[in-house]
């Protein structure tokens, strides 16, 4: 099965969030409300619990004006992708369409994966002790559907389907976009950590819309490649102590952020 | 719309948003509340190189996606457009040709019509109403309005248009609305330039332009560009109301507004003029009033013979007859009028639009309230009022998905307030003696029938679930109740009881007790009395009791196929186009009134001779005249008719040799554009002039009076002033709630999009007032306070009013203190006025303060 991506023109939505819930709805994910931070955002960022989210951001700018801009961020899908190669228990791996699956019952909660994504994006989920995050909606590609997400967006900002069609349809939008008032639009997810199956069109520079612009692999993970996996018989009672010790860290850390209301579903919602 | 183009609907549809080379979106966020137009939106932009202006106090997640945004201060929307008509008469951008043939613009104004002031003539101070007998066309000895199609007479509208906006201009303009002056002229230049006979504008406006005492004439103006600019009947432009919520359109079709019986016929009132069938038929027909006719037979011998000023309004008998007929069936006949003194009449000087009934609950004269799919206590306005107004109930019924925060007016939770405030009742249940009565109501998705939305599409929606526990459709609910008020009145031989003993209500199915939807829609399309069948459109109708039809704009809408099967076309599921050029119509998904057409005065989209397209358009020609086409296949002697993609929107006969061959507003009296609204289309003037809102923040700029004279002031001391509330408040929707929010703060999902009662308030006033984003805050006005979070942002701006800076802050109106998302109601703040004609609450502009919780 040839590369299957989503292709996300940030021109087109308005950010009506029908995504986020149409992912909580095909993923049973349940509703957690946080704190008013002063901004129409939901969350920080994707988590346990939310798996897609909109990021607003607000600008000003003395010549043009105000500027909204909004941003779908979920899993990109990277087609080399870190968290694979992270994994020590080999939970990672791709979907025949080229989505990055995680396995709930191989995963032991080490995190490792979510240091090594260059776009944080595997999340801890404290409630069951795992990783979790965006599948690409493999389970419905398989069966011959379009991701959640894509199904439901009203406004045709995104788009599923073949990655190399999809890389030209945003090449032709992004001259259209540098034609018409974006000079600056450029497409984000070709090349990118040798490409992604998350494909941006975007109205301006990544660094405007919160993405690392010259992503990158962590150095930690060149670690692990090049020197654990190796001598994997050699190390592995060390890379168990150093699981054991993320663990507990990490348990002592979501319990402080538990105080902020994280983990904690709204009652009636669907778990 | 009525009083401009002769129809009270949203002119194009959804899909056609596609066509336009420039959308002005005024007074409606789009993006958030009607999110699929932004589909077609994105394709205009794409394909066309369209241009997306939205003009708005604030910037929104519409503004966002625009080519051009350009805010205005809340409730100046007249001076806006006012300063448009003025540019486009001196610039001379306007549609020569389409102006002079389609509008009325030509048309001579009675010498005693004038404007003086800020006034019109007739005003009469001490009622607050106007006298509109000047303004009238001048007419000929045969009752025909005289015209100078040169527009060069200063007593044709032309010229009186020019001369009532010559006050309009930019700088009066900017210094009314705030508007930066650089942005209105891009604005100006940007959409009049959809004047140009091979280009298309629409104008889509929502609540944003309705909530105001000056509503209607906010659409007025809106009228008058649209016509200035030769964009109405045509591909791409035309006025788009976007409806509030889906159905709206259908429940003001079925006449769930106290003026109007179903089909938008005038409500018979407790007067002379309506005492019996043929004297309300004579007042309902335009231009029958005065015909020499005393009964049906007469009236139905003149109709056939026509008479002037009267437009397809002509049939009215027809379309009141067959009501009656399918109200009460055998029980109406020839020999008591059918049964016309049956209908219910109200009082001429009774208002009973929202905000009178719950002035009038107030004061306890009402004992009991049905309140179904409605939630006052958080979308009504001055809603501290309507909570008190309701302990004056005997009863109420509330019928709803959930226990709403109407159903729960009588808690301890609804009588929290934030802080104290004399003008505010403090209440306990044990003050309230209301008894109250929940129905549960089964959800869109769990019932079927059919839904209007804002384009008139009648769509049919099966079932896609059973209701849970007890709940039951709306349909099923009604019916019950029904079923059993008739049982009450049963065998009673009182006359007053008649109406009610002699009510057709037999919609029974054959599989068990619930109503059979067939039955109901075959009775509001209209059938054939003696077989049972379907009437095929209204013109088939009549007035001799040989049809039923509830209501007849749905008339058409069921037919007999060939092979004998009923069809409800709202049923047909056809998505393919069917236009030639690929203009998204559509016409065989679903169905919409009249007749199917998609873009109503669609006559409008070829020129005056009919045949030949707008230069430059040809692809946007909807109809055309056929000189060898047959208007009738069973009458083939007369060769002639109108054709094309869409249904014509009109007289398929009409030739070239008729003059109604160049009137397209058919449902008009005069059959052309209104840019003069002629005697009681309007209750406060021909042309919209501009009026501060109730509560402003300013004096009077462009004329000496305040607040629009005809608006009906309900509590005098319920108004603020800007000395002790010196900010603009307003209110709207965001996509992530539905309405007051019953529905959306009770599923998980949606309330944790959007949480929070928040405020939105711009950077400048939260430095001057000490406020922090996501502090809490508290907003006053004269009805009372509401706690709220503050969300400090850059996309509201003080504005610049006369040289003065004036802040304006927004909120959603739909939280209350049910569900998962909660926070007090917007509308303990908003007050009780309304539009002079819609009786529209202004939700939309009012003043306030603010200051840290």
């Amino acid at each position: 099965m040839a590369n299957k991506a989503n292709l996300y023109d940030v021109s087109r939505c308005t950010a009506c969030r029908g995504c986020q819930v149409a992912c909580k709805d095909w993923n049973q994910l349940p509703a957690v409300i946080e704190p008013f931070t002063g901004s129409y955002q939901t969350h920080e960022d994707t988590n346990g619990d939310t798996f897609t989210i909109i990021k607003f951001f607000e600008s000003e700018d003395p010549v043009t004006g105000v500027h909204w801009n909004f941003i779908k961020r979920s899993c990109m899908h990277c087609l080399d992708a870190e968290c694979v190669k992270a994994c020590p228990q080999g939970a990672y791996m791709k979907s025949p369409s080229g989505a990055t699956i995680h396995d709930p019952e191989k995963c032991i909660g080490c995190q490792y994966c979510t240091y090594a994504c260059p776009f944080e994006i595997p999340k801890y989920r404290k409630r069951e002790d795992k990783i979790s995050k965006c599948t690409l909606c493999a389970d419905r590609v398989e069966e011959g559907l379009t991701p959640a997400c894509a199904r439901t967006c009203p406004s045709g900002a995104l788009t599923f389907g073949d990655r190399n069609e999809l890389l030209q349809q945003a090449e032709a939008r992004v001259k259209y976009l540098r034609k018409n008032g974006f000079p600056r639009a450029t497409i984000y997810g070709k090349l990118e950590l040798g490409g992604l199956n998350n494909i941006f069109v975007l109205t301006d520079t990544p660094d405007k819309f919160d993405l690392p612009v010259n992503p990158q692999p962590s150095a930690t993970i060149g670690f692990w490649q090049n020197w654990v996996q190796p001598y994997f018989g050699w190390l592995i009672p060390l890379a168990l102590a150093g699981s054991a010790m993320s663990f507990v860290t990490t348990r002592l850390l979501a319990n402080k952020q538990g105080e902020h209301g994280h983990d904690h579903p709204v009652e009636g919602g669907h778990e | 719309m009525s009083p401009s183009f002769g129809r009270g609907v949203m002119t194009n549809h959804i899909v056609d948003m596609k066509n336009t080379d420039c959308a002005l979106i005024m007074g409606s966020n789009v993006a958030e509340n009607h999110p699929i137009s932004m589909k077609w939106l994105f394709k205009a932009k794409e394909n066309r190189g369209a241009k997306l202006i939205h003009v708005d106090p604030r910037f929104t997640r519409t503004s966002a996606r625009a080519d051009l945004y350009a805010p205005l201060r809340s409730g100046t929307d007249i001076a806006f457009l006012g300063g448009m008509v003025k540019y486009i008469l001196d610039n001379e951008l306007y549609h020569k040709d389409y102006v002079v043939n389609y509008t009325n613009a030509a048309f001579l104004i009675d010498d005693k019509y004038g404007f003086k002031d800020g006034l019109f003539t007739g005003y009469d101070p001490a009622t607050r109403k106007y006298d509109t007998a000047t303004w009238d066309y001048k007419k000929d000895d045969q009752g025909m309005a005289l015209t100078d199609p040169t527009l060069q007479d200063p007593r044709c509208v032309f010229q009186l248009m020019k001369k009532h906006y010559s006050r309009y201009d930019i700088d009066t303009v900017c210094s009314i609305t705030g508007t930066p002056k650089d942005k209105y002229l891009e604005v100006l230049d940007t959409f009049c330039a959809t004047g140009k006979p091979d280009k298309t504008g629409c104008i889509i406006y929502a609540m944003g332009i309705t909530q105001h005492t000056v509503g209607a004439q906010n659409i007025r103006a809106f009228s008058i560009v649209q016509l200035l600019l030769g964009n109405m009947g045509r591909p791409g432009g035309g006025i788009n109301a976007m409806r509030g919520e889906n159905n709206v359109q259908g429940a003001t079709d079925m006449a769930l507004l106290f003026h109007i019986i179903p089909g938008y016929i005038d409500s018979p009132m407790n007067t002379t003029a309506n005492k019996d069938l043929i004297s309300f038929l004579k007042a309902v027909t335009p231009g029958a009033a005065k015909l020499p006719v005393t009964n049906l037979e007469e009236l139905r011998a003149a109709v056939k013979e026509g008479f002037p000023n009267s437009g397809f309004k002509i049939n009215t008998s027809k379309w009141v007859v067959s009501m009656l007929k399918a109200w009460w069936g055998e029980a109406a006949k020839p020999e008591n009028n059918f049964a016309y003194d049956y209908l219910p009449k109200r009082d001429e000087k009774k208002n009973y639009s929202h905000i009178a009934i719950f002035e009038a609950m107030h004061k306890g004269e009402i004992d009991g309230l049905f309140v179904s799919g409605s939630n006052p206590v958080v979308g009504g306005p001055n809603a501290n009022k309507e909570q008190e107004a309701m302990c004056n109930l005997k009863w109420m019924v509330s019928c709803d998905l959930w226990l709403n925060e109407t159903a729960e007016f009588w808690t301890y939770q609804a009588w929290e307030r934030p802080v104290k405030n004399e003008k505010v009742a403090e209440k306990t249940p044990a003050d309230i003696q209301t008894e109250v009565f929940f129905l549960p109501a089964a959800a869109v998705y769990e019932k079927e029938g059919t839904a209007a939305q804002t384009g008139r599409w009648v769509q049919y929606r099966w079932k896609g679930a059973d209701p849970v526990g007890e709940s039951k459709p709306d349909l099923d609910i009604i019916y019950d109740l029904g079923k059993a008020i008739k049982k009450a009145y049963a065998g009673s031989k009182r006359i007053e009881d008649e109406p009610i003993v002699n009510l057709t209500w037999d919609y029974e199915s054959k599989h068990g007790p619930e109503p059979d939807i067939m039955k109901v829609a075959l009775e509001l399309c209209g059938y054939d009395t003696k077989t049972k069948a379907p009437v095929e459109g209204f013109a088939k109708l009549t007035d001799d009791g040989a049809t039923a039809c509830g209501c007849w704009v749905y008339c058409g809408a069921m037919t007999t196929l060939p092979d004998g099967t009923v069809q409800y076309k709202p049923q047909k599921r056809d998505n393919k186009d069917n236009s030639k050029t690929g203009l998204g119509l559509f016409s065989n998904w679903a169905w919409c009134w009249p007749m199917n057409r998609r873009i109503v005065y669609n006559r409008c989209s070829v020129q005056p001779d009919g045949v030949t397209p707008w230069p430059g358009d040809a692809e946007r020609q909807l109809v055309r005249w056929d000189p060898l086409a047959l208007s009738d296949p069973t009458k083939p002697e007369l060769l002639g008719s109108w054709v094309g993609d869409d249904v014509p929107d009109f007289l398929k006969p009409t030739s070239p040799d008729k003059p109604a061959f160049t009137s397209p507003f058919i449902m008009r009296a005069d059959g052309k554009g209104g840019l003069f609204a002629t005697k009681t289309l309007m209750k406060d003037g021909p042309f919209p002039e501009h009026y501060e809102p109730w509560e402003s923040p300013t004096a009077p700029i462009i004329n000496k009076i305040a607040l629009n004279p005809a608006a009906k002031v309900w509590a005098p001391d319920e108004q603020g002033t800007s000395d002790k509330y010196p900010i603009i408040g307003t209110t709207y929707r965001v996509v992530e709630h539905w309405q007051t929010g019953a529905l959306t703060r009770n599923l998980p999902w949606l309330a944790e999009l959007m949480p929070n009662m928040i405020v939105e308030i711009s950077e400048e006033l939260a430095k001057e007032k000490k406020i922090k984003n996501g502090g809490e805050v508290i907003v006053s006005t004269m009805r009372g306070d509401i706690k709220a979070l503050a969300c400090v942002t850059k996309r509201f701006k003080p504005f610049n009013v006369n040289g003065k800076t004036v802040h304006e802050i927004g909120m959603l109106w739909q939280y209350g203190f049910k569900g998962y998302a909660t926070g007090d109601p917007a509308n303990r703040l908003t007050p009780h006025i309304g539009d002079a004609n819609a009786m529209c609450p202004e939700y939309k502009a009012w003043l306030c303060d603010i200051r840290r919780a």
